[in-house]
């Protein structure tokens, strides 16, 4: 499965510069809007799914070499955000579903 | 095909930091970089049939025709295609030359010629000097190739440069090397929250750390320095000491400083404000991870004077930096 499957079959929003995501196979899924949990247990690769939408979730994706985050319950992500994850070459992607419907389709597309 | 009317493209602050490093390239190279310089010439007197042998033997789609060391017109697939259609293949190349020809200094950028390919629709561009004197001829596989070497260069260099930082602790002889990293952290800076562990983590992986040491610092840096943005009175400092066997990090700050220290070891409590909390902080993990990460960890706080948390990682023998086993030397991150 790749990033692009789970842009498609999510309706998910690219925020960041467009890329080959049909190139970028996400390796898991973590979801927490602790960012220190994200911090212990998001592995290399994988997609993080939270309704934080702060310059700071950038840092911990990047830090963490993550393949996208997904903003969840239509949470903002400011300019500034954006900015600095295209900087970062973080993939920011958003939905107006909740955290809850976007995990449980991940798990479905067969994400673990 | 184009008008020719295109506005030049304005570059932005903003937009020139996402124009890539192939896009910096068609401006950096010239043509005359990139162009082929031993051009295969025709005759104006030739048959098409012969044209089209020295096409074919040479393995390209169009030649120059040159009379008298002046280039005349251009032969390509297409004028054969339109001999072989009218029967002309026995004609002299001059019936059948493209005449209007439309040529590129040597001086110009690759991005004129990409844009001249686009505009005018052909395949192939003589080079000419400032005197209108044919230097070579253009092909878009000649850009292509041109870009792809230009990349390659710059790969290498970026190679050696890594090349060099991780060979720091082989190529300076003393008793005791160390590289000390200092980073100036502000209170309540979440704009810049991350950077100094980015770019801890980074160095390290310049000096030839492999990619998991270098997440382990990163993180337990990162906790160490929101813990700086979040709670301190006026920011602090971020300290990293590397030597060939051991990482030493440490971060300082003048207060306020933490009333019981074991309490604040202790998992999910934390004094993080609501507001920091809502951005995600103050789990009260943030010391627990540290601890996980490296293989030492000590937090002395007094009240008023301010914290000091000391981290230090081991390096086991494969890991060491400017180690002479293979592990380490290839280590590229």
């Amino acid at each position: 499965m790749t990033l692009q499957d789970v842009i498609d079959q999510l309706h998910l929003k690219v925020l960041t510069q467009p890329a080959d995501f049909s190139k970028v196979v996400p390796t898991g899924g973590y979801t927490s809007d602790l960012l220190s949990c994200v911090m212990a247990g998001a592995k290399k690769g994988t997609v993080w799914i939270t309704l934080q939408a702060h310059l700071n979730i950038v840092a911990v994706a990047s830090l963490l070499e993550m393949s996208a985050v997904i903003i969840t319950e239509d949470a903002q992500a400011d300019p500034a955000t954006i900015a600095k994850a295209n900087e970062e070459g973080i993939t920011l992607l958003a939905t107006d579903k909740p955290t809850f419907e976007v995990v449980g389709r991940l798990w479905e597309m067969g994400l673990r | 095909m184009g008008t020719g009317q295109e506005a030049r493209r304005v570059v932005t602050d903003e937009a020139a930091g996402h124009i890539s490093r192939v896009e910096e390239l068609s401006y950096e190279l010239k043509i005359g970089d990139v162009m082929t310089r031993d051009v295969q010439t025709l005759t104006p007197d030739m048959e098409m049939i012969d044209a089209l042998q020295l096409l074919r033997r040479h393995r390209i789609s169009g030649a120059p025709v040159v009379a008298d060391g002046e280039m005349i017109g251009i032969i390509s697939i297409e004028d054969l295609l339109r001999a072989v259609d009218r029967g002309g293949l026995h004609a002299p190349v001059r019936d059948f030359m493209t005449t209007q020809l439309v040529t590129i200094h040597w001086y110009e950028p690759v991005v004129k010629a990409l844009e001249l390919f686009g505009r005018a629709s052909v395949g192939r561009l003589p080079v000419v000097d400032e005197n209108g004197k044919m230097l070579g001829m253009l092909t878009k596989g000649n850009i292509t190739n041109g870009t792809l070497r230009a990349l390659q260069k710059d790969y290498q260099e970026e190679e050696v440069r890594r090349y060099r930082a991780s060979h720091l602790f082989q190529d300076i002889i003393s008793d005791r090397t160390s590289l000390i990293l200092r980073y100036r952290i502000e209170p309540r800076d979440f704009t810049h929250g991350g950077q100094a562990s980015n770019h801890i983590k980074r160095a390290l992986l310049r000096l030839g750390a492999n990619a998991q040491l270098a997440r382990r610092c990163g993180i337990a840096i990162y906790e160490a320095e929101m813990n700086l943005i979040i709670h301190t009175t006026d920011g602090g400092v971020i300290w990293v000491e590397i030597e060939s066997d051991h990482i030493m990090m440490a971060t300082m700050d003048d207060g306020p400083g933490i009333p019981d220290v074991a309490l604040a070891r202790r998992p999910g409590w934390s004094t993080a404000t609501a507001e920091v909390r809502e951005m995600g902080f103050g789990a009260g993990m943030g010391l627990k991870n540290i601890e996980r990460c490296v293989d030492e960890m000590n937090l002395e706080s007094k009240v008023g004077d301010g914290t000091r948390l000391d981290m230090k990682i081991i390096l086991p023998p494969e890991e060491m930096f400017g180690d002479t086993t293979p592990v380490a030397a290839n280590s590229k991150g």
